[in-house]
């Protein structure tokens, strides 16, 4: 019994509920987002600190034991990404305070962005493959809402694509639950990997791990099923894209490793391989979409993509390094591409356009988004002092022990190609010849900075504090290596 | 031409009540027999389009006089809510209890702390119904 794991999720939520009955005050309704996420955040903290000390931390719905009722799961790994998750979302609203606009405020865009945390939340802690399904819906809902909200031409038409993509891959979502439910008979996690461990995965389970493997891949954007998400994630504006490319996506990511770790993992030779072949296109491809265009919205947006590939790259490895490599670049990776869209955001503010070609000498005037950016590029090329540094070492480390070189090469090469693309906006934007005098500017930046400065001295310190960092993520890597501890945890037995 | 909808009118008035009512038998019915909050809300939401059909959007919001998101808001609310209490008996989340009362005229029944639950869920689908076919039917 332990009322502390729901607090991530109802905080949020119940703040989403009272923001649905006042929308035309916006600025009581910044205050009370502000003061919600300030308190999920230090329950986030103490959940993690919890785990820490005492193990997984698992709460019983309505007093009825696992497997009969729905359990909440808090291990290492959901509370690490759990607090991740609120910090990114905390500074992707202080960045919409500035920039989203009035017309948005007012038709409960605070109000979606807490419902779209509490599914992200509750996907994160769930123990429970049905209740996962509900929370992605919970999440999903919220997110096409936001997609859409304003009404602009694009929005429109990418909202419909991201809508019948996300409506057939739930179904499928269904389907394959179905199936499982029809195998194993029970839709708890921790008994579904216990029954599938008695049977040793048969070949129609196997079949159902694809399946599920489909599901999330539509929803995290593996190769070949991304193709929804450059164009939907370029519609919305830049403080909702922040939040998808730094939550939604990760959420996918999330379910992979679950269920890989936990459920399907008898059988690696054909799913950890299948897995495995798909990540690393997967990095490529991403690499390949940032370095072809010119428009900063979408270089950012296809670095996305290599970095699922990168995190989902963990789960082939299958060791505790290659584990422990993916989780730290799962943080790293929500941290600095919110980081990097909320400057880009700036500099659309600035601008008021993506394409590389119309911006130019941005650093004369704007010395510290200039070189905030520069840190934020670095850093997601993988730069020793800085977040992505570490992981990308555990994961390279990982991948040789398992004798992966091909993979190995795929991602230093990506990392060259990734530090070319964000390289590519940051010499054209802010150095090359002025294109907008002072006057021609569309607006400042003016409060829009200082949450992507948080976001990079979270990640200045995943990088230098690694070895703070280190024991979490090592437990939690643990956790995952060996299902038996969550196993335990949950059923208790 | 001018539509005389007087037949309409009278049964609507009369049939509106009987929805209605049959609709809250069907949201106290749920906990022993097939209905609830969901199925209930759902049929005091047709009795509430029916009387939209046979009169207009104004003669609504005058005998309604309140926003129907207002109501699905607070029906979310109260549903949490009755989570939110578990942590002042030190249960966990979502924990419900029931207790045999005597009442008036009913004699010895069971109340359980779902039905609160329910009547959130009744509330939201009501709330949620009826924005939506107000919005659709309000825009040109």
């Amino acid at each position: 019994m332990n009322n502390l794991v729901i607090l991530p999720i109802l905080i949020p939520l119940i703040t989403a509920t009272i923001l649905l009955l006042i929308p035309k005050r916006i600025m009581l309704q910044k205050v009370i987002s502000v003061v919600a996420l300030s308190l999920t955040t230090i329950a986030s903290i103490v959940l993690v600190h919890t785990v820490f000390n005492n193990g997984i931390q698992t709460l019983e719905l309505g007093s009825w034991r696992p497997p009969f009722g729905i359990v909440l799961v808090a291990d290492m790994f959901s509370s690490l990404l759990v607090l991740t998750g609120v910090i990114v979302s905390f500074m992707c609203i202080l960045f919409a305070f500035r920039s989203i606009g009035k017309e948005r405020e007012r038709y409960y865009y605070y109000a979606f962005t807490q419902f779209l945390i509490t599914g992200v939340m509750g996907a994160f802690l769930t123990g429970d493959m049905f209740n996962l399904f509900v929370f992605f819906e919970v999440m999903l809902m919220a997110s096409y809402a936001l997609i859409v909200l304003g009404g602009t031409r694009l929005q429109l038409r990418e909202s419909l694509k991201y809508v019948l993509v996300n409506v057939i891959s739930s179904a499928l979502f269904v389907i394959a639950l179905a199936y499982l439910y029809g195998v194993v008979g029970t839709l708890n996690m921790a008994d579904v990997s216990s029954r599938v461990a008695e049977s040793g995965q048969t070949g129609l389970l196997t079949v159902i791990a694809i399946l599920f493997l489909i599901v999330f891949g539509l929803k995290g954007g593996i190769f070949p099923l991304f193709f929804w998400l450059p164009g939907s994630y370029k519609a919305p504006p830049y403080a909702i894209t922040a939040l998808f490319g730094a939550l939604l996506t990760k959420v996918g990511v999330y379910a992979i490793y679950r269920t890989f770790t936990l459920i399907f993992y008898h059988e690696p030779q054909i799913t950890h391989q299948i897995i495995g072949i798909l990540a690393g296109i997967t990095i490529l491809i991403g690499a390949i979409g940032a370095i072809a265009y010119k428009d900063v919205k979408k270089i950012l947006i296809y670095n996305i993509v290599t970095a699922v590939g990168v995190i989902v790259y963990g789960v082939a490895i299958a060791t505790e390094t290659g584990y422990a490599g993916g989780i730290y670049y799962l943080v790293h990776d929500m941290v600095i591409k919110g980081a990097l869209f909320l400057l880009a955001g700036a500099m659309f503010a600035i601008t008021g356009t993506n394409k590389i070609q119309q911006m130019g000498g941005l650093i004369k005037r704007h010395p510290l988004l200039g070189w905030m950016f520069f840190v934020a590029s670095i850093a997601l090329a993988g730069i020793p002092p800085l977040s992505g540094f570490v992981g990308k070492v555990l994961l390279v480390q990982g991948g040789l022990e398992a004798e992966h070189y091909v993979f190995v090469g795929v991602m230093l090469f990506s990392s060259l190609l990734v530090l070319y693309s964000v390289m590519k906006i940051f010499m054209n934007c802010f150095f090359k010849a002025e294109v907008l005098s002072e006057k021609e500017e569309k607006g400042s930046t003016k409060g829009l900075v200082y949450p992507a400065v948080i976001l990079l001295a979270i990640s200045a310190f995943l990088g230098l504090g690694a070895e703070v960092i280190y024991p979490y993520v090592w437990q939690a890597a643990e956790t995952l290596m060996d299902p038996s501890i969550y196993i335990q945890a949950v059923l208790k037995e | 031409m001018k539509v005389n909808d007087l037949i309409l009118q009278t049964v609507t008035t009369l049939l509106a009540f009987i929805i209605i009512i049959f609709s809250i038998y069907l949201f106290f019915a749920g906990h022993y027999t097939p209905g609830g909050g969901f199925i209930g809300g759902l049929m005091t939401s047709a009795a509430l389009v029916l009387l939209l059909l046979a009169f207009d959007q104004k003669t609504m919001n005058k005998v309604f006089p309140f926003n129907f998101l207002t109501v699905a808001a607070s029906g979310l609310l109260i549903s949490t809510l009755t989570g939110v209490g578990s942590f002042f008996f030190d249960v966990p989340f979502l924990t419900h209890t029931f207790d045999y009362v005597e009442l008036p005229i009913l004699g010895e029944t069971a109340l359980a702390s779902t039905l609160i639950f329910d009547l959130g869920v009744y509330l939201v689908v009501v709330g949620i119904a009826m924005t939506i076919i107000q919005t659709i039917g309000e825009s040109e």
